[in-house]
């Protein structure tokens, strides 16, 4: 059961993922993503009944570390790529959240 | 009407561990140094691997253990993809299909005080904190400014099934989640600083004429800072609600009754609209390639079993048949975090348990209150008041003498002189109050008294009851140690004879 993707569908991932697409990308990457997961459908013919769901690409578990602080980056570094920023704060355009 | 408040409770809690939950940078609240706890992961720039911290695991199981949840022996992490500034990967690493535990409960009690609210919890995940927005209140439009120190700092999300039915029954629900963290060492639950933190979903369920009921749209509350104010806000909403139904009619799934989100506003106590979040939750959540899935033993378990402490519930029994306190009592008591059930524990042991429970409950409470002190700085310890009250149930100084050591020892450490139970003996013997227990040489005195007051004696033999005080009050003088009440009784026995 091959998945349909529709230009809507694409223009609705592309907002998601805050991407801005003209018309004629939109056009291309329905054409381009429909056979993307066409081909990975292909799976779908194999009977998976009984298989446990893979959580992990690699046979591992239970990778942690211990509680330790280790020294941070200074404030300058971490600061370094934002596009703006007064020195303390990272500054992003005025987030609204109430009416 | 009799209509029914369903509420449910999502409640985040940060987790009391010395680093962040997949990097090593600390984890510590910082308001006033901003961006200065951050590294690579918790930036989210490319090429940086996450790993889990093991004690914010422990430190999650044992909440959920808590909480009488099931553990998962096989759990994951999953990415929830979104865009906002606090959040730089664009999407948090939390728990979506297989969250560690799932299906336990937390008891309150109803608002009549007699009957138990069991609420079941549906699941506790643990997940990255987001980083901190601060926004321009001046109206004037500035840029927001964003902290990244809280991003990636260990969060339990805990979430309740809708079995909560009044508003007071919610804040009770906070209230008794918040000892049993604390209690159990897994947060310190400041809601101030955001280390406690809730959001609740309630509707109303209005009956209808055949004998079923139609649902309000449910709203979820955010933006309440303390749990009083989530009782107020839950107040508000039932109101709200109710009136907004008389008026539109509008039933939960109805055009126009879908689920909203309201803030509180605690300065005008209301709560407003919000703006919905982007096509409700589209969050396209999928396993975190960069975390391999953990797996749980019963060793683990057992191990994680064996050092929590005993909870809040079961210490509460414990201390009414242990040691014969009242519900009410064992509740204050219990109720005030383990510092100061600790210190119960030590004077009741060394002393009686009824007798430690007012002592603690009152005379404790009072002083601590006004010299604005924790139970763990205040300067009568356990052992100290335990020998007090010793004392007094072995009758060798009366309760009322036992007041005046406690007052005597206070003032002692406000003048910064050492307290120890040696320092108790000296006060005893200063002030001379140690109890006449020998009636023979009570007896002694009061003859002794009568003699020197023929008159006031004469006068209580012909009837003038108020002539008795002075005899008490002089005899009280003699020996401080006695008891006024056996006092006046040997008073009148021997003027009587
Ligand atoms: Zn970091």
């Amino acid at each position: 059961m091959a998945i349909e993707l529709t230009r809507d569908k694409v223009r609705e991932v592309a907002r998601l993922a805050r991407l801005k697409l003209t018309d004629e990308e939109v056009e291309t990457f329905t054409s381009q993503l429909g056979h993307v997961l066409e081909y990975v459908d292909i799976l779908s013919e194999v009977n998976t009944d009984g298989v446990e769901p893979m959580a992990h690409a690699v046979e591992q578990f239970n990778v942690l570390r211990d509680d330790a602080v280790r020294e941070s980056l200074p404030r300058e570094a971490a600061l370094a790529n934002a596009p703006k920023t007064d020195g303390r704060y990272f500054q992003v355009p005025q987030i609204l959240e109430s009416s | 009407m009799n209509y029914t408040v369903v509420v449910g409770l999502e409640v985040h809690v940060q987790l009391l561990t010395a680093s962040k939950l997949f990097c090593a940078c600390a984890n510590k609240f910082n308001p006033d140094n901003p961006n200065v706890q951050t590294c690579p992961v918790c930036l989210g720039l490319p090429g940086s691997l996450p790993v889990m911290n093991r004690k914010a695991f422990e430190l999650s199981l044992k909440t959920a253990m808590a909480l009488d949840c099931g553990i998962a022996r096989f759990t994951k992490w999953d990415r929830k993809q979104y865009y906002y500034p606090d959040l730089p990967k664009a999407y948090q690493i939390s728990q979506y299909d297989l969250p560690y535990s799932h299906d336990g409960h937390l008891d309150v009690k109803t608002d009549d005080g007699e009957g138990v609210r069991r609420v079941g919890i549906i699941r506790v995940h643990l997940e990255e904190d987001a980083g901190k927005n601060m926004h321009d209140e001046s109206g004037r439009g500035q840029d927001s400014q964003v902290d990244l120190n809280r991003c990636g700092t260990p969060l339990m999300e805990i979430v309740s099934e809708p079995d909560i039915r009044t508003p007071g029954e919610a804040r009770r629900f906070l209230e008794e989640m918040k000892l049993l963290l604390t209690y159990i060492g897994v947060s310190d639950c400041n809601m101030q600083e955001g280390s406690l933190r809730c959001d609740a979903n309630i509707n109303l369920h209005i009956p209808t004429d055949d004998g079923g009921h139609v649902a309000t749209p449910i709203v979820e509350v955010k933006n309440m800072n303390s749990i009083r104010n989530v009782e107020l806000a839950l107040e508000y909403e039932t109101t709200r609600q109710f009136r907004e139904f008389q008026e539109t009619g509008v039933k939960l799934g109805d055009p126009g009754g879908n689920k909203v989100t309201r803030g509180w506003d605690a300065n005008r106590n209301v709560s407003f609209e919000q703006r919905g979040k982007e096509e409700a939750s589209d969050y396209r959540y999928f396993p975190d390639p960069d975390l391999v899935p953990v797996t749980v033993t019963e060793e683990q378990l057992d191990a994680i079993r064996g050092e929590t402490c005993e909870l809040p519930t079961p210490r509460r029994a414990r201390f009414q048949s242990e040691f014969g306190l009242s519900e009410y009592d064992a509740s204050v008591i219990i109720d005030q975090g383990p510092a100061l059930a600790d210190y119960f524990e030590t004077v009741a042991q060394g002393s009686d348990g009824k007798q430690a429970a007012n002592w603690v409950t009152q005379d404790v409470l009072r002083e601590m209150n006004e010299r604005k002190v924790d139970i763990d700085e205040f300067a009568i310890r356990p052992d100290v008041l335990s020998s007090i009250l010793k004392r007094v149930t072995d009758a060798e100084i009366t309760i009322k003498s036992g007041r005046e050591v406690f007052a005597a020892l206070l003032a002692d450490a406000d003048a910064d002189i050492p307290i120890s139970i040696k320092r108790i003996d000296r006060i005893i013997e200063e002030r001379g109050l140690k109890a006449v227990s020998a009636a023979g040489e009570l007896e002694g005195i009061i003859a002794t008294v009568i003699e020197r007051n023929a008159q006031a004696a004469n006068d209580f033999r012909n009837g003038k009851q108020a002539a008795i005080g002075r005899l008490i009050g002089e005899v009280m003088r003699e020996c401080k140690g006695a008891d006024a009440k056996a006092v006046r009784a040997m008073l009148v026995d021997e003027l009587s004879k």
